[in-house]
């Protein structure tokens, strides 16, 4: 790798230490043969409170080299504090290419949603998790989660989902639903809609998940099945919206409400700003297309 | 029902360090069967039964055990797997403090529902259906379904625990103290209801107490307890009306409390 060197920049490339980068893929390249498996790896202190996705950074940090293009997006969009700024940190420790196009991105680090554009084989999705136990709300022993995983003793699961069939009178569960992994495994998606969940299911990017305050990481390499749980007479089913994108006339995407105004106005927007965007370059209008937007929504 | 016994142990004895927990039990149960374990604290019948519930391992001795598919394995030399699957299909464990034997965050019905979810069971309709059907058998109100059992009485806990254990239809269940700390009258009734699904199921009961008349209501044998040894086993009725050990007789007469 042609990395510049730390007295270039003052920092190791991607800021980690090569010591602590090799002991991160050594646990993503378990994690990639054993797809749905929280591997417990050594987390460090970054430069970063834990809520800012510490273990999404780490993962990115170790995959990540110098060709590398990087999108981050935080709740869909490329432009909040957090997504800025880790791009930003990676910007200057490892120099590397930034972007928000989707199509564009080698390495793309997310909190809470997966692109709309659909992602291609080379691509890596990095989430930054911070509950990675499936089984943790029910289970708060973790030597008795464990065993449960290494059983594929997965019955709380469903007790879960029954409890809110009973309560809600549906599976209430929106975010974090629960995936079955390659046949085995049962993992917790990170807090992304499970509107995202069916483009989890064979995607040809490799998806890593890294959990910093949990010290865990796990994955699910390309083309890997990924079902969410549910009951036969309870199919699992995504979020639908009645109304296309206000801006660009998107269908089947999620959609963000934004308030407009202190007079109930309000409007359904695609959470991805970068998708929503890439359409009204392409010429796409939606309703309301034509207004003036919101502060911090383009 | 077979002629074989369900479960034999043999010569089990558990050490805790130098001290004994029990030792040289041996006994058969077969299905149908109530065998109640009597002592006083500290008599090892609560060893005992971490054994024979392979909570514990022995020291000394086997534990054989008919499966449903009717070979007779030795418990110990079952996988983790087996042994978990075993737990929560033909056992049940109603244990004394309902709280350890229930989930407390989770409904009624979902206390009965996730041994059969545990077990591969995807009908939301037809779990539903079932656990209704067990509240009914163990008279809890069908409308308390959704309710959380920290919202229950100590007697309707109780039989929470005990329709959550039956609706995998088990062969052998253990009972811990079921009916301490309940009030007489709803003891009573608990005793009842478990002498009646004992009897239409044709269950194995193992029953550790203190409570002698506990036993004599539910069981058909006793086995007496102490310093970790059986004393006296036999009929209930014959052990209770004609006790032949010296310290059976002082716990029959209630000279001695619990
Ligand atoms: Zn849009």
């Amino acid at each position: 790798m042609n990395a510049p060197s730390p007295a270039e920049t003052g920092y190791n490339f991607a800021y980690l230490d090569e010591q602590t980068k090799r002991m991160i893929r050594r646990a993503i390249l378990k994690a990639i043969a054993i797809p749905g498996y929280q591997v417990p790896f050594a987390s460090r202190e970054m430069p970063m409170p834990y809520g800012w996705g510490t273990g999404g950074v780490q993962v990115t940090a170790a995959v990540i080299g110098p060709d590398d293009v990087l999108k981050v997006i935080d709740q869909g969009s490329d432009d909040t504090t957090n997504a800025v700024s880790i791009r930003k940190f990676f910007a200057k420790t490892a120099g590397v290419a930034t972007t928000t196009r989707t199509a564009e991105a080698t390495v793309i680090q997310t909190r809470h949603r997966i692109p709309e554009t659909p992602l291609s084989e080379g691509q890596i999705l990095v989430y930054q998790v911070p509950i990675p136990e499936p089984l943790r709300f029910l289970e708060p022993r973790e030597t008795e989660t464990r065993k449960l995983h290494a059983l594929a003793d997965y019955g709380l699961m469903h007790v879960k989902l029954y409890e809110d069939i009973a309560r809600h009178g549906h599976i209430a569960t929106t975010y974090d639903y629960p995936v079955e992994v390659a046949g085995r495994y049962v993992m917790n998606p990170s807090p992304t809609p499970k509107f995202d969940n069916p483009k989890m299911h064979r995607s040809p990017a490799l998806q890593l998940f890294g959990a910093g305050r949990e010290k865990r990481i796990y994955a699910v390499p390309p083309y890997t099945d990924v079902v969410s749980l549910d009951f036969e007479d309870h199919p699992f089913e995504v979020q639908r919206f009645e109304k296309p994108c206000a801006l660009c006339a998107a269908t089947g995407v999620y959609l963000d409400e934004v308030v407009l105004d202190d007079r109930g106005g309000r409007m359904f927007v695609c959470s991805d700003s970068d998708y929503c965007a890439s359409r009204r370059d392409a010429g796409h209008r939606g309703e309301m297309a034509g207004d003036a937007l919101p502060a911090g929504q383009s | 029902m077979s002629e074989l016994p369900l479960l034999s142990a043999r010569d089990l004895g558990k050490l805790y360090g130098a001290r004994i927990g029990c030792e040289a039990v041996s006994f058969d149960i077969h299905e149908g069967e109530v065998l109640a374990v009597v002592g006083e604290s500290g008599s090892g019948k609560s060893t005992l039964l971490k054994l024979l519930s392979t909570e514990l391992a022995p020291t000394s001795g086997t534990i054989r055990y008919r499966m449903r598919d009717g070979v007779t394995r030795d418990l110990f030399a079952l996988t983790e797997a087996e042994r978990r699957f075993l737990l929560r299909t033909d056992w049940g464990f109603v244990r004394q403090d309902a709280r350890e034997g229930l989930r407390m965050s989770v409904s009624a019905g979902g206390n009965v529902g996730e041994r059969l979810m545990a077990v591969g069971e995807r009908h939301y309709g037809r779990i539903r259906g079932t656990a209704l059907d067990w509240l009914g058998r163990v008279e809890i109100e069908t409308d308390r379904i959704d309710d959380l059992p920290r919202d229950f009485s100590g007697g309707m806990r109780q039989r929470l625990q005990i329709a959550r254990n039956l609706v995998t239809h088990p062969r052998l269940v253990f009972m811990d103290e079921p009916t301490s700390g309940l009030d007489v009258s709803v003891q009573a009734r608990l005793l009842d209801l478990v002498r009646g699904l004992v009897a239409e199921m044709g269950l194995a009961v193992i029953i550790v107490t203190h409570d002698l008349a506990v036993a004599r209501l539910l069981s058909h044998r006793i086995m007496v307890m102490r310093h970790g040894r059986v004393i006296e086993q036999g009929l209930t009725d014959q052990v209770l009306d004609d006790p032949r050990e010296a310290y059976t007789q002082l716990l029959v007469s209630s000279v001695l409390a619990a």
